[in-house]
């Protein structure tokens, strides 16, 4: 008997299955109602939740690019003012990358790596409750601003001295800036859970080269949000004191500088890529290997080429910059840093086809996104090491054909994979399947659709055609492609609309899965489909890297476990061994007031400096609320 | 699927300290984020440098006193820091109580000497650049300090509830030991910056 037991603690090889079950369900519950809702630290609700606000994101910023189309299917159109259409460009960018593009990866590991490594729940549960609501805050903040005509209207990037105080009237930029610090934070929460629950909740067993890559792929994208992210944090905030108390950061009048807040900019903005990036890449190789029915060809060389781009990610934001006249021999560095990248991208390319070469591969809906993702991103990364070469990119730097490569990357390179992963694991998640013809429909009808819509991009750019320009003149040589793209385009949201048309139904009325429907190899197939709140009866032992494949009809578990109160394995980093028995937070309403005291804090905090001043107040009670011990089993053991 | 039990791990320790916690791995990750702003933070500070005509900008060079007080307060911290850290690993909860009081004061004294500090820049944040990016720095080192004397003081009262007698508790103690000497390890080389890059 250890520090803190009772004679009446309860574990779980006391118990039959039903009565485990039942006793578990009791603790891990999350109990119905509103309470419940807003109490629970359930890391498949909240990663749940974080998924579907993202695809509501996605919707929005897809209406936004729809009228975009509109406005610029014919010259000189009246469907959109120059004002709306600012601030439209702006919502766009800024919603699909910092409401919807990263924090859906991070939801999707939200939901999965405490599964795929066996464990109860994500390590800081209350943090991640903390993240979601900080994340809805931001994204509200947004969306709300521009719903009453304050959106702001300076480019996702939001270049000084457009958005400075010289020129940036009103609270429009302050309100771009400030919803960066509310999706920063609540992705830098996420990136801590997630390296945390990676490095000490393992699986017993389950060592460094056993584990899942898509594992791999949210371990390496934590590490490099946690190094990203601050400098984008950084140039938010003083960004705002720049607007709000008068300092000259970026103000060249006063010794300060423009092109800084275009480094502190790309250094994030760089690195996002790869944050959205490197998370669809995992998704691709796990698809890859349960639908090729064998392993991924060479799991080291994937591994490594994770980490290496996660490194090289830091080396290249300098080549947004090529056109700002830097040094020649900086511009040279960063050509080269930019085409190295390729490297790894390509030995991953090249494993997966190797996987698929030596598979016997089932084109079920997922593994036909994760074609259309080697084909549309293979096309994407050409472009990258084109615009890498800096005379090429002087050329077409702020044109179409810069808008073509980047969503030809990040729709290719990541919403592909992640379409993918939704038909994928929608029956772990829901219990139901999607529907394979429909998935087929859905698949050809975005992948053709996209291709229409951006390729002719490409020959736009060339052609001369600048980015974020609202309208353009009859005599102009681009109306027939504008058109033809806009019409394209209808064809992709055809095949969106089918897409949450499939989801929509097939959470109620799809046909049940079962536990394992792919006959998949990892951990979270395992489990039941949804899985329970407390994720396994027991904890699984790993004892090889794909453990369903190796054992089909027993999985091999650890016993001891307390089920009186929150108890999961904590293991050594490298090895995996057990090494402690850890209680975990129960659900609790203080994350929630935290981050409402953090919301009016931070906005108001846009209006007047004081507000940091007496806003932090009710932060620390909410914080001091949250980690005071309240007596519970977890708190005494 | 049909389980087999081939482990058991009813003996394993209720909690781990150290790297066997999870809350220790969660300050290191962190610790990693501030580090990365406080390294940002210089690297803005070294950029304007390289850019201004004359450093300091329009203003005399800050005066020494205020800072290196508070340089040699935060060092001087260091030793009572890490005794509170043993007596804690030793769960001497009596001394804890004690050692948490001495940081409390320990982390006042130098946000009082850090007020004078301010005016001893000799330059406004909205004067220029220079004096926007070293009220920036001084800044972030205050609400670092602030936000760990907070933690302490609320590990001091809770020392002194029914809760101060367990383990868990206890490994907060720890942890809370181990941010603040990050608190003092990262103002050297913002101090550096600050007092010393201007008499080079």
């Amino acid at each position: 008997m250890r520090d803190g037991e009772t004679k009446r603690d309860i574990r779980d090889t006391d118990l039959d299955r039903p009565a485990l079950e039942a006793a578990l369900a009791r603790i891990w519950n999350t109990p119905e109602g509103l309470w419940g809702a807003l109490a629970t630290v359930d890391h498949k609700i909240i990663g749940r939740r974080y998924v579907i606000t993202a695809f509501v994101f996605l919707a929005l910023g897809g209406v936004l690019a729809m009228l975009m189309r509109l406005q610029l299917a014919q010259p000189e159109a009246r469907v959109l003012g120059p004002d709306r259409y600012n601030q439209i460009f702006t919502m766009h960018g800024s919603n699909m990358m910092f409401l919807f593009a990263v924090p859906v990866m991070e939801a999707v590991g939200v939901y999965l790596v405490p599964l795929m490594v066996g464990t109860r729940n994500i390590a800081f549960p209350r943090l991640n409750a903390f993240s979601y609501w900080i994340f809805l805050a931001g994204g509200a903040l947004l969306w709300i601003s521009f719903v009453l005509d304050m959106g702001p209207d300076v480019g996702w990037f939001a270049y000084v001295p457009l958005s400075g105080p010289q020129y940036g009237f009103g609270k429009r930029a302050d309100i771009w800036a400030q919803m960066i610090t509310f999706t920063e934070l609540s992705a830098l929460a996420v990136s801590v859970e997630i390296v945390v629950t990676i490095l000490k909740q393992r699986a017993p067993g389950m060592s460094l080269d056993k584990i899942p890559l898509f594992v791999w792929s949210m371990l390496v994208t934590s590490f490099v949000v946690i190094m990203a992210m601050p400098a984008i944090m950084i140039a938010s905030s003083t960004l705002i004191l720049d607007r709000l108390v008068g300092t000259h950061l970026f103000n060249p009048a006063e010794s300060g500088d423009v092109l800084l807040w275009q480094h502190l900019f790309w250094f994030f903005g760089h690195p996002e890529v790869y944050i959205i990036f490197l998370p669809a890449v995992g998704m691709v190789s796990t698809m890859t290997a349960t639908f090729a029915r064998r392993p991924v060809f060479g799991y080291l060389a994937m591994v490594m080429a994770l980490i290496a781009t996660g490194i090289l990610a830091f080396g290249l934001w300098v080549h947004h910059m090529f056109v700002t006249g830097l040094p020649r021999l900086g511009e040279s560095f960063f050509t080269a840093s930019s085409m190295a990248i390729a490297i790894p991208a390509g030995v991953q390319i090249f494993c997966w086809l190797a996987t698929l070469w030596d598979g016997k591969p089932i084109f079920k809906t997922p593994l036909l996104f994760v074609i259309g993702f080697i084909v549309t991103f293979v096309i994407g990364g050409l472009t990258g090491v084109m615009v890498a070469s800096v005379p090429f990119d002087t050329q077409v730097h702020d044109t179409y054909f810069v808008v073509a490569h980047f969503h030809y990357v990040l729709i290719g390179g990541a919403v592909f994979p992640l379409l993918g992963a939704i038909y994928y694991w929608f029956p772990k998640i829901t219990g139901r399947m999607m529907s394979e013809s429909l998935g087929r429909w859905a698949f050809w009808l975005i992948f053709i659709g996209f291709n229409m819509t951006f390729f002719p991009m490409h020959l736009l750019g060339l052609q001369g055609m600048p980015r974020r320009i609202y309208t353009y003149q009859p005599d102009m040589p681009w109306h027939d492609l504008n058109l033809f793209v806009s019409v394209s385009s209808l064809i992709l949201v055809a095949g969106f609309l089918l897409f949450f048309f499939d989801a929509i139904r097939s959470a109620r009325r799809g046909l049940p899965a079962g536990d394992d429907p792919w006959d998949a190899p990892t951990l979270e197939w395992a489990t039941s489909s949804p899985p329970p709140s407390f994720n396994f009866s027991y904890i699984p032992v790993v004892k090889a890297a794909n453990p369903l494949w190796e054992q089909p009809d027993v999985l091999a578990v650890a016993g001891g476990l307390r089920i009186n109160s929150r108890e999961l394995i904590i293991s050594t980093v490298a090895s995996a061994e057990p090494e402690a028995r850890e209680a975990s937070p129960r659900n609790s309403i203080w994350p929630f007031v935290a981050a409402l005291a953090t919301t009016v804090m931070l906005i108001s905090s846009i209006f007047t400096p004081w507000a940091v001043v007496w806003g932090s107040i009710p932060i620390v009670v909410a914080l001091i609320g949250w980690f005071w011990p309240k007596g519970t089993p977890e708190d005494e053991s | 699927m049909k389980e087999r039990i081939v482990a058991d791990v009813s003996r394993l320790s209720l909690h781990g300290t150290g790297s066997a916690s999870t809350t220790w791995w969660g300050t290191l990750g962190f610790m990693l984020i501030e580090a990365t702003g406080f390294a940002l933070a210089i690297a803005v500070y070294l950029y304007l440098m390289s850019i201004a005509a004359t450093w300091p900008t329009d203003a005399p060079t800050p005066d020494l006193l205020p800072g290196t007080l508070v340089t040699l307060t935060l060092i001087a911290s260091v030793l009572p820091n890490y005794l509170v850290s043993q007596w804690a690993e030793r769960e001497d909860l009596r001394k804890v109580r004690i050692g948490l009081v001495v940081m409390s004061i320990l982390g006042i004294v130098p946000l009082i000497i850090r007020a004078f500090e301010f005016y001893a820049l000799k330059v406004n944040w909205d004067t220029n650049a220079y004096g926007s990016i070293v009220w920036i720095l001084l800044g972030l080192h205050t609400t670092h300090i602030i936000t760990d004397l907070a933690d302490t003081l609320v590990l001091a009262a809770l020392m002194y509830t029914r809760h101060g007698r367990n383990r868990r508790r206890l490994g907060d103690v720890q942890d809370n030991a181990m941010y603040w000497n990050f608190v003092v390890v990262t103002w050297l080389p913002i101090y550096g910056c600050i007092y010393w890059i201007p008499r080079l």
